[in-house]
């Protein structure tokens, strides 16, 4: 079938509709005429029900918004007046010695989630879909640290962290005959000790949708597939990730979005050391409009964030349009 | 960097018996002829306890809030809960939701007040009677680069060695007689470390402002300056030799004596909280911490010891030293910069120079378990703070015989003011330096100090 044959309930409709069916018309409330008929046909109260959408809305997400490009463009304590500055705030950001670590860095930590967080709660899914009792319980278990609040988390972490051989740690360690091992306190591990309790405490979430999905295949390619002598590794290779694609497409996109702007993590465990080893884009972001007691220079950092917010979209649109025709396969 | 501000602490610096009645009289005057005038009430909100306060640290503030009241009938002042850290007190000053009056470190004074962010106080300050007391070296702290008054100085201390007791003496080491030199300081930690498994020595060395402000004191110590110069002007100097040396020494007790510990990313309060669970054997920090480790940490007043700073035999060796500076919103009307003088002036400088009001602090924070005798600065002159040590004598609760070391000592050393330009961001470019040399063996100190210095002169030229 063409894409021109197409017929979708809608444009059924329409179709019904132009060969000699009901004129057409627009939707109620939304014709044109005098305000009097607008008012009486419910104009008036379809507008009152939306002012305060609109207002919520307008408040909390347009206003700043629209806010955050004019601050990139202007230099501001938000005490004084604010001097338009142009460009300058982009290309201080730019050239901030600052700038290229935290991007490398944000780079570093998606790709290490990427590699290692990304198909655990995949296996995961897999592996407790598969157990024929007390499912709800290690679905219950896997989601268990998305419940614990983010802050009390790291705090837990901090001390399993800790970089004394008496470490809870480096204890286990030390069972198996390895050294102490400096975690959050060395330049080289610390991102990746990040990453480890960054992947614990978010995993569970990924876990459940990937169950949902799992829910949805079809049982009968199963078995399809044992007939054909498939065995586990193929039944998930050939049938469970390609029925699910569409799901591991957008979660994988998720969480490239979410990785890109880890705060939480460098924030409360490490503040970006030891020597910048854990400063990000949103930390640098941060720093920039608070890491100063001052007062920062909200102008580089709404410059910073808009430039994020480009990237995060232009690369959304990359992916999207990349991956359109594996997901509608 | 994060200073232990706290508004509501009694100051127990003195003054001269003479601006004692120069003040009560000024306030006094002030006060009735503002009452007979019957003006307009003026409201302003001020700075007030730390959340969290006792209900007896709150009775007692609203007492002297009523009492104020009183004098100054058409003055309305509100009590704001208030803590200065960096980060809440950089998003309120942006949001405009601080008090009338707060309080911020020395650190930041002169770089708020020339970014437009205080309201200039000038013209009311040079009328109170008590403005030509002041140690010029402290209300320097509170002048811009144009001269002008941005605030008033209320506290100073000054950097200090602070020491476990408990273990110099399982080390082996002489707990009345702590280190006088860098050499010694280096010897003790070693041996504190081998003989009780403890961080000998321990550095900030976390990336909010105090690593680098460690690593300041240390350069003063060593008869270094990280910058010279004022306001955007000034030239950035990171990589002075006596910051070299001192940078070495760290490394060398990380890495070569290894008694630094393992935790590399102790900031203000967990060094506190650190050395009051007996963990560290010395680490240096502000003369008045000790009030924070009882608040705070439970500390076991026992094992504290303090002692000043060692200097280098060098002639520009100092000690840096820090303190409270009171502010007032550059967006209060002048009627209420005049009330806030007032307050300021009653709240924050009369326990200095008024026994009466001395001693009823020091009760206040007696009934409230707090320490009483924590060694400070003086405000004024050290004749005036042994004024004002006598009228508190008999409410001293604080280990005197443990902290003789550090006041016995501290008044033979130069205090020097933390660096006028770009402080905070100076020591914020300075952070990662210390943090790499803790936690990178073959870290090149020189080039640290080099790299720094260039994010320095342009933290410096752009006034941040």
């Amino acid at each position: 079938m063409s894409k021109t044959d197409v017929m979708t309930p809608r444009s059924q409709k329409l179709d019904h509709a132009l060969r000699g069916g009901a004129a057409i018309r627009a939707p109620r409330g939304l014709v044109l005429g005098t305000p009097a008929s607008w008012v009486r046909r419910g104009g008036l109260s379809k507008l009152l029900f939306l002012l305060p959408l609109l207002f919520v809305f307008g408040a909390f997400s347009w206003y700043p918004i629209v806010r955050l490009v004019l601050m990139s463009l202007q230099h501001t304590n938000l005490v004084q007046p604010a001097t338009w500055v142009g460009f300058a705030n982009f290309s201080a950001v730019v050239h901030d010695p600052l700038f290229p670590i935290a991007v490398r860095n944000t780079a570093e930590f998606a790709g290490l989630a990427l590699v290692f967080g990304y198909p655990i709660p995949l296996i995961a899914a897999v592996l407790i879909s598969e157990v024929r009792s007390r499912r709800g319980l290690y679905s219950a278990l896997a989601y268990l640290p998305v419940v614990i609040p983010p802050v009390v988390a790291v705090l837990l972490w901090k001390t399993f962290y800790d970089a004394s051989p008496n470490g809870v740690f480096n204890t286990v360690l030390g069972w198996v005959g390895i050294s102490a091992q400096p975690w959050i306190q060395a330049q080289h591990s610390a991102l990746p000790s990040l990453v480890l309790e960054s992947t614990w405490a978010n995993a569970g979430a990924t876990v459940i949708i990937y169950l949902a999905a799992l829910t949805g295949v079809n049982r009968e390619l199963y078995e399809a597939a044992a007939v054909d002598g498939a065995g586990v590794w193929k039944k998930v290779w050939h049938v469970t990730l390609p029925q699910i694609r569409t799901v591991l497409l957008i979660t994988m996109i998720l969480q490239i979005i979410g990785t890109a702007q880890v705060f939480i993590e460098p924030y409360l465990f490490t503040q970006g050391g030891p020597a910048n080893a854990t400063l990000t884009v949103m930390l640098l972001i941060y720093d920039y409009a608070f890491g100063n007691s001052l007062g920062g220079d909200y102008g580089k950092a709404a410059a910073l964030s808009l430039m994020l917010v480009a990237f995060l979209a232009v690369f959304s649109l990359v992916y999207l349009r990349a991956t359109r025709s594996w997901s509608s396969e | 960097m994060r200073f232990n501000i706290r508004p509501m602490r009694p100051i127990r610096i003195g003054a001269a018996v003479a601006a004692v009645s120069l003040l009560a009289l000024a306030v006094g005057t002030a006060s009735n002829a503002s009452a007979s005038k019957k003006a307009p009430t003026v409201t302003i909100n001020v700075a007030a306890l730390i959340p969290g306060s006792t209900k007896a640290a709150v009775a007692e503030f609203n007492k002297q809030i009523a009492e104020f009241e009183q004098q100054n009938p058409t003055i309305k002042v509100n009590g704001v809960q208030y803590d200065w850290t960096g980060p809440t007190f950089a998003a309120e000053l942006a949001a405009g939701t601080l008090p009338d009056v707060f309080t911020v470190p020395f650190t930041d004074g002169r770089s708020l007040g020339e970014a437009g962010q205080l309201a200039n106080l000038t013209s009311y300050v040079k009328k109170l009677p008590y403005f030509k007391q002041f140690n010029p070296a402290v209300i320097a702290e509170g002048t811009d680069a144009k001269g002008q008054v941005i605030a008033i100085p209320t506290a100073a201390y000054a950097q200090a060695l602070q020491y476990n007791r408990q273990l110099f003496s399982e080390a082996g080491l002489n707990p009345n007689d702590p280190p006088k030199t860098w050499a010694q300081v280096e010897a003790d930690a070693k041996q504190i470390t081998q003989k009780t498994g403890m961080t000998g020595f321990s550095e900030m060395g976390a990336n909010d402002n105090t690593a680098g402000w460690i690593l300041t004191t240390l350069d003063y110590a060593f008869g270094g300056r990280m910058e010279t110069g004022v306001g955007t002007h000034a030239k950035a100097d990171f990589d002075n030799p006596q910051a070299v040396q001192a940078l070495q020494m760290l490394h060398t007790m990380r890495w070569t004596d290894n008694d630094m510990g393992s935790n590399f990313g102790l900031s203000w309060g967990t060094s506190n909280q650190a050395f009051a669970a007996g963990q560290i054997g010395m680490f240096i920090s502000g003369s008045d911490v000790y009030t924070n480790m009882v608040q705070a940490d439970n500390i076991n007043p026992s094992i504290y010891g303090l002692a000043p700073i060692p200097l280098a035999n060098n002639k520009n060796a100092g000690v840096l030293g820090g303190g409270t500076l009171a502010a007032v919103k550059p967006t209060a009307t002048p009627a209420q910069i005049a009330a806030a003088m007032k307050w300021i002036t009653f709240f924050y400088m009369s326990p200095l120079v008024n026994k009466q009001q001395a001693i009823r602090n020091a009760q206040t924070l007696v009934a409230n378990k707090q320490p009483v005798g924590v060694p400070e600065l003086p405000v004024f002159n050290e004749k005036q703070y042994q004024i004002s040590q006598s009228w508190i004598a008999p409410f001293i609760n604080v280990p005197l015989k443990q902290l003789s070391p550090f006041n016995s000592g501290i008044f033979k050393e130069k205090v020097i003011p933390e660096p006028e330009a770009a402080t905070q961001a100076v020591y914020g470019d300075l952070d990662s330096v210390v943090e790499d040399v803790l936690t990178d063996p073959n870290a090149n100190i020189k080039s640290l100090l080099q790299a720094a210095n260039v994010t320095g002169q342009s933290s410096i030229e752009s006034g941040s």
